[in-house]
């Protein structure tokens, strides 16, 4: 059977692929942002994680508002990222991992979830920066990936208690994958940000606290709010907190915080990353 | 829930400074979201800055989503029903980074805007004792 042995948590700021490209990770402005992706490095290392299951938003390259699925599971031998607009295009390709798709397909319809499945997807920044900040260099990709799209873009979008039960759902079918797989779980975006209207700039450090305080211990604190809630506490890009609330679902066993790194600002963004370990058993 | 700060028409909840892209936003704006969505392609965004009003005609824009593509006036664009995430692939060929729109939307200078977001900033870090990620 296979195990979840973590997850990732961390922002996706379009910027930030723009200073990797330009090599700024020492630069004054970014380093304590991805200063937070050291104890990070270290864990993949010791850990090795054979498959990563990434919970993201789409942000237009792959989906538009013809079709837009509330939850769609890639299931493709291979993805890539491509320009979405402003010319950067990350080269690595994302190797897949059809039969952990299908499977994880197969369980979350078999939960009553109804996603749309997809053999040929693009990914965006939402999946390209977490992996070039998590194996940064050239070297091709050895984690394969499952990318799972939530909804983030066109309302109404799934309630973050959905979004909990989803990733519970995932996890539960991850551990039932008749294959000796280790999974890291990422969850993408945030933490608050608005890009648009008048509040364009609203940065809430209470609710962003609030997120990273119970994220591990009590998940479900973070479902006392709805949607629109979500939207005004934490603006209208900071309901990608749904990524979080979902991969946090899938780990279901005894979840402890690694690391923790809250930077504000990235951009317009008041960024966050952090790691949390998934273990079968209580520890002291 | 939180408590409601307002009711606009139809009885939507209404969140200050903020619009929410619904489906209502999703149908007024599509031709617009359309045309932003197409720039992912480099040809395309070529082909807009050669002549803007033939790219607009091509994807069917309303007069008030032209008016607003001609005004580069963002907020307008909005109300005309853009989504942020479509309408950030217009800015990038405007030469307009997301400081720039905030400045826009907010009526502040950009070094304004971008104090304002100096204003929170702040750093805090945990890393917890193991062995795995200890240096």
């Amino acid at each position: 059977m296979s195990r979840i042995c973590g997850g990732i948590f961390t922002s996706h700021v379009p910027g930030i692929g723009g200073a990797i490209a330009k090599g700024l990770q020492q630069d004054p402005y970014w380093k304590p942002f991805f200063d937070g992706f050291g104890p990070v490095h270290k864990w993949l290392a010791a850990e090795k994680p054979d498959v990563a299951v990434v919970f993201y938003n789409d942000h237009g390259l792959n989906f538009f508002l013809d079709k837009m699925p509330t939850f769609a599971i890639g299931a493709a031998p291979e993805y890539r990222h491509e320009d979405e607009g402003w010319g950067i295009a990350f080269k690595r390709p994302y190797p897949g991992h059809q039969d952990l798709s299908w499977h994880i397909i197969e369980q979350v319809v078999e939960s009553e979830f109804d996603p749309v499945m997809c053999q040929s997807m693009l990914v965006d920044h939402a999946v390209a920066v977490p992996f070039e900040l998590c194996w940064p260099g050239d070297a091709p990709f050895t984690t394969k990936l499952v990318p799972i799209a939530i909804n983030t873009v066109q309302h109404p979008l799934p309630s973050p208690k959905r979004c909990h039960e989803l990733g519970k759902a995932v996890g539960r079918a991850i551990e039932s994958f008749d294959s000796d797989q280790k999974v890291v779980v990422f969850g993408t975006g945030g933490l608050s940000h608005q890009l648009e209207g008048e509040r364009a700039g609203h940065i809430n450090v209470d609710y962003d606290k609030f997120c990273l305080r119970n994220l591990a211990p009590d998940p479900e604190a973070l479902l006392q709010h709805d949607t629109l809630d979500i939207v005004e506490l934490a603006g209208s890009q900071g309901v990608e907190i749904l990524n979080w609330i979902a991969a946090r679902g899938a780990l279901r066993g005894s979840v402890r915080e690694l690391s923790s790194n809250y930077h504000v600002p990235i951009s317009n963004t008041a960024a966050a990353t952090v790691l949390l370990e998934n273990r079968a058993t209580v520890r002291a | 829930m939180l408590k409601q700060t307002g009711n606009a028409g139809g009885g939507k909840r209404a969140i200050p400074g903020t619009l929410v892209f619904d489906g209502d936003a999703a149908q007024a704006g599509y031709a617009l979201n359309a045309m932003c969505y197409s720039f992912n392609d480099v040809a395309n965004r070529a082909a807009f800055a050669a002549d803007e009003e033939a790219y607009m005609d091509r994807f069917g824009l309303t007069p008030a989503q032209r008016g607003a593509v001609r005004a580069r006036d963002v907020i307008a664009m909005l109300n005309a029903g853009g989504n942020v995430y479509y309408l950030a692939k217009l800015a990038g060929i405007l030469g307009l980074n997301v400081q720039d729109l905030g400045a826009l939307q907010t009526g502040m200078s950009v070094d304004d805007f971008k104090a304002a977001l100096m204003d929170h900033s702040m750093t805090e870090t945990r890393v917890g004792d193991d062995e795995r990620i200890v240096a």
